[in-house]
């Protein structure tokens, strides 16, 4: 079996007396999606913080592509492949569409600090740019004002960024929040074919999205992972169950 | 043509067509009042490199006015009274030479923009807005104390510096020199609006999150723009002062950073060319109201007032709609 492209181990983060990740280990395989489930308060936005370097753990590491990362940057892991969404869509409101894709390519690929030609005339930038566009299926709203979009059109474009970065791995923070039925069907067959490109670690709040799209599932309580495995190990799991399903039948 | 060219085209011939009318009609004093009007502007470019691009509120930019002025001054005093200006461990001369000059303002501003970009970028807000205030109060105080070089009297140059192929004491042509370099700073700021480099700081400016998912450092975008910012800022200051043949610590006070940051709040915050606007539009109240009354301050704030709160985008937003992204 190949090595994990990501991989976090033993990670523990307190505030105070509140242990938000503890001893966290958990991996993430080319081709699958993995999906970090857990109620509010569980610490899923703590973990994903500290994997993309948002926030220094008190101890263990996050590696990626088999080396350490533990001490990069935010911007450092981007650049290295780690393409994130945000739970609240993070885009520059006052930008197009098109320039928000542009952006993506343009803050993977460097060059940031050239200063005398028209970014939005760069052909390899905008090819990058309409081609993730395309892929999300918002190519015809390229030339919008972000802020004129929809919620559910804005979710795309938060994919469609991620994608321009040429990621080795997606760690997508509730992907779904907001959507209708429909639009989380739309995203749901996206990130589908998304899998085959680069493997994700699905945060997600829809139970039916993480049970159709996810190869493993991992539960997480109070900062703890008290599970890990397929969608019917999980289904099956009495801890499972009473501390996390069982809630929601309630 | 988008409304927003026209706009600048009518305002560039403007500030051609005027000054060459005033020259005809043996009006010097239109012609000092315009010259004004563009260094203002170049200041005012400066600042919304920082404070339109970045959204960076900078209360400090007297800072760089002031020290390219004061390289103006100190090596115009050095080179009038035939002193070096150190000997040890090298010997630095005066100069009347305007390219030089420049030169040196905008090497200088660029320097003290970094270092105290480096410093004040730590914070943000209400006390980035303190913090680039208080090292701009540090050199006014400074200069305020200095006797070398005038203290609070200041330092007279008695004749202008000289540029190749020009008699700069001769209003309109000193003019011609001073819109030349407001059109270089202008298409340089323009081209750096359209470039990743402007792309990239807009971005951290309304979103500096997805700025660091992108894979890069706001910090490092906010310090560059402050450093390009304070530069031409300084420039400004260097022409100013040969302008008026005289510094002084004035152009350090937190009045002159007040008024730089009117010019591009009165044009339009953001917009290439909304300090020109802002600029020509102060110094027109100034002309004006100044002649009504001495308080004409009063009027001054009722006009940004009015802007504020119901022209945020200034007089760019006002004649030339919102600003359209451009793609």
């Amino acid at each position: 079996m190949t090595d994990p492209i990501l991989t976090v181990q033993n990670l523990n983060k307190s505030f105070g007396a509140l242990k938000a990740t503890d001893n966290v280990t958990l991996d993430l395989r080319a081709g699958e999606i993995h999906a970090l489930i857990g109620p509010n308060g569980a610490g899923k936005s703590t973990l994903i913080a500290q994997i993309t370097g948002a926030l220094p753990p008190d101890s263990g590491n996050v590696g990626f592509l088999g080396r350490d990362i533990s001490g990069l940057s935010t911007a450092e892991r981007a650049r290295a492949g780690m393409a994130r969404t945000f739970q609240i869509s993070a885009l520059a409101m006052d930008y197009t569409v098109l320039q928000n894709a542009v952006l993506g390519a343009l803050g993977a690929r460097g060059g940031v600090f050239q200063m005398l030609r028209p970014v939005m005339r760069n052909k390899a930038l905008l090819e990058t740019a309409h081609q993730a566009l395309d892929t999300v299926g918002l190519s015809d709203h390229a030339h919008k004002r972000t802020a004129d979009l929809s919620h559910g059109q804005r979710r795309q474009l938060e994919v469609a960024v991620a994608l321009t970065l040429a990621p080795k791995v997606f760690l997508m923070d509730e992907p779904m929040a907001g959507l209708g039925s429909e639009g989380s069907a739309q995203l749901i067959t996206l990130l589908d074919r998304l899998r085959h490109q680069a493997p994700i670690l699905l945060i997600e709040h829809d139970m039916d999205a993480v049970f159709a799209l996810a190869d493993r599932i991992s539960v997480l309580v109070y900062g703890q992972i008290i599970a890990t495995g397929t969608v019917d190990e999980i289904r099956a799991n009495p801890a499972v169950r009473q501390a996390y399903l069982g809630e929601e039948d309630a | 043509m988008p409304r927003e060219t026209l706009l600048n085209v009518l305002l560039m011939t403007a500030l051609l067509a005027f000054p060459l009318w005033a020259h005809l009609a043996d009006e010097p004093f239109l012609i000092t009042l315009t010259t004004r009007a563009v260094i203002f502007a170049i200041a005012g470019i400066g600042l919304n490199v920082a404070l339109g691009f970045g959204g960076l509120v900078s209360l400090g930019h007297a800072a760089f006015f002031g020290l390219g002025g004061y390289v103006m001054g100190i090596l115009a005093y050095h080179a009038q009274t035939y002193t070096p200006l150190m000997e040890v461990p090298f010997l630095i001369e005066g100069t009347k030479s305007m390219p030089v000059i420049w030169l040196v303002a905008i090497v200088l501003s660029a320097l003290a923009a970094l270092a105290i970009g480096a410093l004040s970028l730590r914070t943000s807000g209400v006390y980035f807005i303190m913090i680039t205030l208080a090292f701009a109060q540090m050199f006014y105080f400074f200069t305020l104390s200095w006797p070398t070089y005038g203290g609070e009297d200041g330092l007279s140059i008695y004749v202008r510096n000289s540029f190749p192929g020009l008699n700069t004491m001769d209003p309109i042509q000193f003019y011609g020199l001073c819109y030349g370099l407001l059109m270089l700073v202008l298409a340089f700021v323009w081209a750096l609006s359209r470039a990743p480099f402007g792309l990239m700081l807009g971005a951290a400016r309304q979103n500096e999150a997805r700025v660091a998912a992108v894979g890069q450092m706001p910090y490092a975008l906010y310090l560059t723009a402050f450093t390009i910012s304070g530069a031409i800022t300084g420039l400004a200051g260097a022409l100013f002062a040969d302008l008026n043949r005289f510094v002084s610590p004035t152009m350090f006070s937190w009045h002159t950073s007040g008024e730089i940051m009117i010019f591009v709040i009165l044009g339009g915050v953001g917009r290439v060319f909304g300090p020109v606007a802002g600029a020509v539009l102060f110094l027109l109240l100034e002309h004006i109201l100044g002649g009504l009354s001495p308080y004409w301050h009063i009027y001054l704030g009722a006009v940004l007032l009015g802007v504020v709160l119901f022209a945020r985008g200034g007089l760019y937003g006002l004649l030339a709609g919102r600003e359209v992204a451009h793609d």
